[in-house]
């Protein structure tokens, strides 16, 4: 470890596996560390065993439930759409050859108290239940204008500069009804809250056109797809990739918290043992409150007098760097909370009810149909993907939570679940970086969020490649060509 | 998994062993016929394929080097995933080699699947001076614990298609029927797609 790297990437997350994957594809030399001796961070998938140790304590999973090894529960569940970014990272970095998919079977919408199937397409708008005759026919309508419209064909756009009109203005050009503006602004155009009414239309529509062609891409009931034996399996796969470009690994590097101390001009010396370390921020005259501090922020990130990093250590070990990729929790005082995610596991031994027997599905219930500033979410996937044993159903809910009461919030949403087996509550912070990685060299990804896909955590990749390397992140792989080999 | 059709295998085949014992040239001395004296640390090209042809069938194997992740005991659960078969590398010029194989056996047995083929590879066969471990005890310890087990030398290319050979032989001709089924997202034309490789 006595060595010096390029970029030292703390967390094996999937934002810091993505990224020490591309930059040791780049020819950097990378360490990766993490201080759990699993892969992936807060977005790892854990077994009945693992799971049972996280929120039961000592109880132990009653039998029931079936082998604790068939159990892969996402801690953040999310779908991949199967044209999306994701997607197109997987296909540039060749990662998919370790990586087995299936389709997920249903996408559907919740609306004044029911669920139904979300219409992506001008036909599937005729066919809907969730809109009345003469609704069906102008949603129909707006359909065909966002299917037809293409970035470089001016004549599809129809007089209309989308950079220029809000998604408001050109929905109100169709006419259509709240209730429909709700399901396609959030079940389809996949914004989690009404913000984007007031934007440019042109993301709106990009995203419309995303979800119409993701459902097209695998002739599956919904646009997204999801790896088999559950998402924990994607990290592994981008560290593997960064492990045969050369990267190093190290799993089960405890104290890994970040400490920052600031010196006038010098460098902060290393110790090798936390008594040395204590006795010399006496000498140096710290408060006792920063003393204690450096008690509880132990691995660390060191810096040099002008506060940039400067490497790492571990266990009385300093690996010198340049740079540091990291989540959140290495560096807490680089970081601020923004909000929180509430949400329930459940194991269950029935799909979703009302889902046509999904054995994967998404629901979303958008924030206006439960009164909510932000909407909640449905996601359920089960054997079919390897992620539970026969029979078994694994679901969630989770929203943005408004309140602390997490059980009491995502009602709504387990209410419609039916009968459950397990059930789990949890609330984990969201933060995000508040550093200028320009002066300390430091790149913090954000905590993930409640969104069901990844549109979101790739945008924050990309954004930090190109922060890293200072160059941008080249995606444009021919998704047309890409296709599927089912076995 | 191994998997079958028109007597066709595909079956995926992890290696493991401690750094230096060899892993990587075994490999390149099979899928290419080349050895290198000092050959570097895998990087860039850890995803194999070769086939062969066994009797009543041909064996495609998909075989997995360690990247390096083995160094600081990292390696994913991914890697074992789905394994149909794992050769065990140890130097015989190295005692501690060979505990260690016995470490990663032990783990395979922990994470793998119950009908893996497993085979035991003394490799440096050729160095037989500065024998450390000898024969008759890795054979022991390998029909204990349900092995097979070779001498080989990536150098001088002994026993080395024929550990292959034997671990082809050896997989299971019918595997029930994996389920599910999944599918390998590709970056190549839709008409290619009928040969592509996956392993389920």
């Amino acid at each position: 470890m006595d060595e010096e790297y390029d970029v030292i990437v703390l967390g094996t997350g999937l934002k810091e596996c993505i990224l020490s994957g591309l930059l040791s594809v780049d020819g950097l030399k990378v360490l990766h560390m993490d201080r759990n001796d699993y892969y992936g961070g807060e977005s790892t998938s854990l077994n009945l065993t693992q799971l049972w140790k996280r929120f039961r304590g000592d109880d132990t999973p009653p039998e029931s439930l079936g082998a604790s090894r068939e159990y892969n529960v996402d801690m953040i569940p999310k779908f991949m759409m199967a044209n999306g970014s994701l997607v197109r990272i997987l296909i540039h970095t060749d990662v998919t050859k370790y990586l087995n998919f299936k389709a997920v079977d249903g996408s559907f919408v919740y609306n004044k108290g029911k669920i139904y199937k979300v219409p992506a397409t001008d036909v599937e708008a005729l066919k809907s239940p969730l809109m009345g005759l003469f609704e069906k026919r102008r949603a129909r309508k707006f359909f065909i204008y966002v299917q037809d419209y293409e970035d470089n064909d001016p004549k599809s756009h129809e007089g209309l500069d989308l950079n220029k009109v809000t998604a408001r203005e050109l929905i109100s050009r169709y006419g259509l009804e709240d209730d429909t503006i709700d399901f396609i602004g959030h079940a389809l155009a996949l914004h989690i809250d009404d913000n984007y009414l007031d934007q440019p239309a042109l993301e709106f529509v990009k995203r419309m056109k995303l979800y119409a062609e993701s459902l097209a891409r695998f002739q599956g009931g919904s646009p997204y797809i999801y790896p088999l034996y559950g998402l924990g399996e994607l990290p592994q796969a981008f560290a593997r990739l960064s492990a045969v470009y050369g990267g190093t690994y190290m799993l089960n590097k405890p104290e890994c918290k970040a400490i920052e101390f600031y010196f006038s001009g010098e460098m902060f010396i290393l110790y090798s043992s936390r008594s040395q370390w204590c006795t010399s921020l006496r000498i140096l005259n710290f408060g006792e409150t920063d003393v204690v501090n450096a008690f509880l922020l132990a691995e660390k990130v060191e810096f040099d007098g002008d506060g940039k990093v400067i490497g790492v250590t571990s266990e009385g070990e300093t690996a010198k760097c340049k740079k540091v990729v990291c989540d959140p929790s290495y560096l807490p005082d680089k970081a601020e909370k923004v909000g929180k995610v509430a949400r329930a596991i459940c194991i269950m031994s029935h799909p979703i009810p009302n889902t046509h027997d999904s054995h994967s599905a998404q629901v979303i219930l958008p924030q206006k149909q439960l009164g909510r500033k932000s909407d909640m979410y449905l996601f359920c996937c089960s054997y079919a993907h390897n992620v539970a044993p026969k029979g078994k159903f694994i679901a969630f809910v989770s929203t943005e939570a408004e309140t602390d009461n997490p059980e009491e919030e995502l009602k709504p949403g387990i209410d419609l679940l039916g009968p459950i087996d397990e059930i789990f509550y949890d609330i984990l912070d969201r933060y995000v970086p508040t550093n200028d990685h320009a002066s300390d060299n430091c790149f913090i990804s954000a905590s993930y969020d409640p969104t069901t896909h990844f549109e979101s955590t790739v945008n924050d990749v990309i954004q930090m490649y190109s922060n890293i390397t200072g160059k941008a992140l080249d995606l444009s792989v021919d998704l047309s060509a890409a296709s599927a080999a089912a076995e | 998994m191994a998997t079958t059709g028109n007597k066709n295998i595909n079956a995926k085949l992890v290696l493991l062993g401690d750094v230096g014992a060899g892993k990587s040239s075994l490999v390149l001395r099979f899928v290419k016929g080349q050895f290198v004296e000092f050959q570097e640390s895998t990087i860039g090209a850890a995803f194999f394929s070769q086939t062969l042809a066994v009797n009543d069938a041909t064996v495609k194997f998909e075989i997995w080097d360690t990247a390096g992740q083995e160094r600081y005991h990292s390696l994913a659960p991914m890697y074992y995933r789905g394994a149909a078969a794992a050769i065990i590398v140890y130097d015989i010029t190295n005692q501690a080699s060979f505990e260690r194989a016995k470490k990663w056996v032990q783990e395979l047995q922990a994470q793998g699947n119950p009908n893996m083929v497993m085979a035991l590879a003394g490799n440096k066969a050729d160095l037989l001076d500065a024998r450390k471990v000898a024969a008759e005890e890795a054979q022991t310890y390998a029909q204990e614990n349900g092995l097979f087990f070779m001498e080989t030398s990536a150098k001088t290319a002994s026993n080395v298609n024929d550990i292959f050979y034997e671990i082809a032989k050896r997989l299971p001709r019918v595997q029930p029927a994996q389920n599910p089924a999944g599918m390998v997202l590709m970056d190549r034309p839709a008409e290619r797609t009928a040969s592509a490789s996956c392993c389920s």
